[in-house]
């Protein structure tokens, strides 16, 4: 592997070295489990392992699922209560991959925000960000396609309104729905091809994230301190990093154990918490949902969607609602060449904190809107919020980059390293 | 590193809120009861269960159906817990419908109950789900973990919250109830004047009590396995806690020698 230099497996045994010249596997693994990790990566970095776990619950959970779910209009439904009644754990399981999805979103935007404010998706991890984006967007629509199969009324309006979407597109629109649906409304086909991508968009999820880790273990992780690990010599780079293994897989372990006891407390006490009470009444194509509320993990896009009240133009503002909303991704996705500062940490950016700060108060005030229903204030608030999003992208990041006084920053990851602990003494035993 | 974790605690708050504004928008009052299943080492009362059957038997089952319950399950731990031979006989006080003899026959317990009789008229096995009732004093919805999701209170609130005010509108009689969204609902009074017997003595005549059995026994009706699930989560919570403590342990001391050197 390119970047860091450190040791590489040496086959030892004549069976090893027979396999090592045929598959290097052994070498893979010894080399992806010992790689040189920055030694001063903070508990934000704990994410990355989070998310991995994540997608294996949610793959293992799901194929069980699928083994006795049946994707039909007339028994979807029926078929995952037989799945919460009948099957033996089926409850259990149900609710784990429920609740799985929001799990999998609290540890995706905790990693988006890390990326953003420790400069990670700045050169040379353009990449890595880049696919870190496709993988979101890809899981933002596999937890919309899963929510659809239980063909609760949640499912049913969900999918009708958020189809209804793309009809939005002027020309096309109205085609594009109807091969989306399978027809000109949700029904049986649109439960069919939903089903069949819901369990094929999670396996492109795996393969992307296999390109996102090759890409930054070629790199080499960001650190808090946005400062690169020395790699002129093997001595200078142990300075700064120490092995993957066993050091960042226990303290990683660690972190999933807390987060897997509120997740099981969460599954075990208020699984429903995180749900829609109106998902456990069988859709009803007749009968419309007085809110139709998407999850809460869209809640700040789709306040962004909604935040389009006027037409501009020849465009209508709801096609405008549907830019927007994969606009406001898209420019995040631009944020490696939108931000001009050649100070990669946040740290050591007094103004850019500021405006981090109000970008992840944003994103909360958007999720709150998201969930009103839009009348009153909200859609001004979502307004002024969607601006900011734009903005913080657009114009803030290039133009702090270009005026801001930045505060000196560390020789060394070492130097960083050794001010937070080297300092202090031993504690006692 | 502080910052993010308020970060995380705040993105934490928030989604409460938002899932909290789902209810805000309901109307109609629900009274908070203290059902036995609720607060975490909450149990189903196996008796409540019991008189709740009966209630629903005799009550609501004239028009409502429980179709995705099956009589057997009556007889589960964590349920009623009726005896093999109760469940045989309460089965066999039922004729479903079997579309192999294409005719209406005496049901065994593998069968399910009936559905409702009419297709307006809605079906109660998930009725405790599907209302959220209410989200706690400040809409943050956390106080599930005490109160349950209130559903159960939805169903309490709407036996008792008849005023006794009547209107016609369309040929259809309404009745005011203070807890139904909108004010009026279709279904008349049932648990006026009712007069049942429960073999455990308990006072069947008094509205209140009548609709907290049902309200109970439909609460079990939508989530049958809640016993095993608060089992399964105190098991977890319980060693997944010893993982971290002594995961922690572990990295504190692995780590030691790396901080100071």
């Amino acid at each position: 592997m390119a970047g860091i230099p450190h040791d590489h497996y040496e086959p030892k045994t004549g069976f090893g070295k027979w396999l090592h010249t045929r598959l290097p596997v052994v070498s893979l693994v010894y080399d992806t489990l010992m790689i040189p990790t920055p030694k001063n990566l903070n508990w934000m970095w704990i994410w990355g392992i989070i998310l991995t776990f994540c997608l294996v619950l949610q793959i293992i959970t799901g194929v069980v699922l699928a083994m006795h779910y049946t994707p039909h209009v007339d028994l979807a439904f029926a078929s995952v209560e037989h799945i919460m009644r009948d099957v033996n754990g089926g409850w259990a399981i149900r609710y784990m991959h429920a609740n799985g999805a929001s799990l999998f979103f609290i540890a995706v935007y905790a990693h988006i925000f890390r990326g953003l404010y420790y400069g990670s998706y700045k050169a040379p991890r353009e990449i890595t960000w880049i696919v870190g984006m496709l993988i979101y967007l890809m899981m933002m629509a596999t937890g919309f396609l899963g929510y659809v199969l239980p063909w609760g009324q949640m499912s049913f309006w969900g999918a009708t309104v958020i189809t209804g979407l793309f009809g939005a597109i002027p020309g096309v629109g109205p085609i594009l729905q109807e091969w989306l649906l399978g027809g000109p409304a949700v029904d049986n086909a649109t439960l069919n091809r939903f089903f069949s991508l819901h369990y094929l968009l999670p396996f492109v999820i795996v393969g992307l994230v296999a390109v996102h880790i090759w890409a930054f273990h070629s790199t080499g992780n960001n650190n808090p301190s946005g400062v690169e690990v020395r790699r002129k010599s093997k001595a200078e780079a142990e300075k700064d990093t120490v092995p993957f293994w066993p050091y960042f897989v226990i303290k990683d372990l660690f972190a999933l154990a807390v987060i897997m006891t509120i997740f099981m407390a969460i599954v075990g006490y208020m699984p429903n918490y995180l749900g829609h009470p109106d998902n456990y009444i069988p859709a009803n194509p007749l009968s419309t949902p007085a809110h139709i509320v998407p999850e809460w993990y869209y809640l700040p896009f789709y306040a962004i969607l909604r935040a389009i009240t006027f037409d501009v133009l020849f465009l209508d503002a709801k096609f405008l609602g549907v830019l927007a909303m994969f606009g406001s991704i898209a420019v995040m996705a631009l944020a490696p060449w939108t931000d001009t500062s050649p100070v990669r940490s946040g740290r050591f950016r007094p103004k850019f904190k500021i405006a981090f700060w109000i970008l992840g108060l944003d994103f909360m005030v958007l999720m709150w809107c998201g969930a009103r229903p839009a009348e009153g204030l909200v859609p001004l608030i979502s307004l002024i919020g969607a601006i900011y999003w734009f903005a913080y992208f657009l114009v803030i990041l290039p133009v702090l980059g270009w005026t801001e006084k930045t505060k000196p920053v560390p020789e060394t990851i070492e130097a960083d390293f050794d001010a937070k602990y080297a300092s202090k003494s031993k504690p006692a035993k | 590193m502080k910052k993010f974790m308020n970060t995380a605690f705040s993105a934490l708050v928030a989604v409460s809120v938002a899932t909290g504004a789902f209810a805000a928008g309901g109307e109609g009052h629900i009274e908070d009861v203290d059902f036995s299943f609720e607060t975490p080492f909450g149990k189903f009362d196996q008796h409540q269960l019991q008189r709740g059957l009966i209630i629903y038997k005799d009550v609501c089952a004239a028009c409502h159906g429980l179709k995705f319950v099956a009589f057997r399950t009556l007889g589960d731990e964590g349920g009623p817990h009726l005896t093999a031979d109760q469940v045989k006989a309460f089965a066999a006080e039922h004729d479903v419908f079997d579309p192999e003899i294409d005719d209406f026959r005496t049901a065994k317990p593998s069968d399910k109950f009936p559905t409702s009789s009419e297709s307006h008229i809605p079906d109660l096995s998930l009725m405790a789900k599907a209302r959220a009732g209410f989200h706690g004093p400040y809409g943050l919805g956390i106080n599930q973990i005490t109160k349950g999701m209130g559903g159960a209170e939805y169903i309490a609130s709407i036996l008792t919250g008849y005023t006794g005010k009547e209107k016609e509108q369309a040929g259809q009689v309404f009745y005011e109830n203070t807890a139904f969204p909108g004010g009026w609902i279709a279904m008349a009074p049932p648990l006026a004047d009712q007069e049942l017997e429960f073999a455990d003595g308990h006072d069947g005549t008094d509205p209140h009590h009548l609709a907290e059995d049902v309200a109970a026994f439909l609460m079990w009706t939508a989530e049958p396995k809640m016993m095993a699930r608060q089992k399964l989560g105190f098991v977890s919570v319980g060693m997944l806690l010893l993982l971290s403590v002594l995961l922690y342990l572990t990295n504190k001391s692995l780590w030691r020698k790396v901080k100071y050197k």
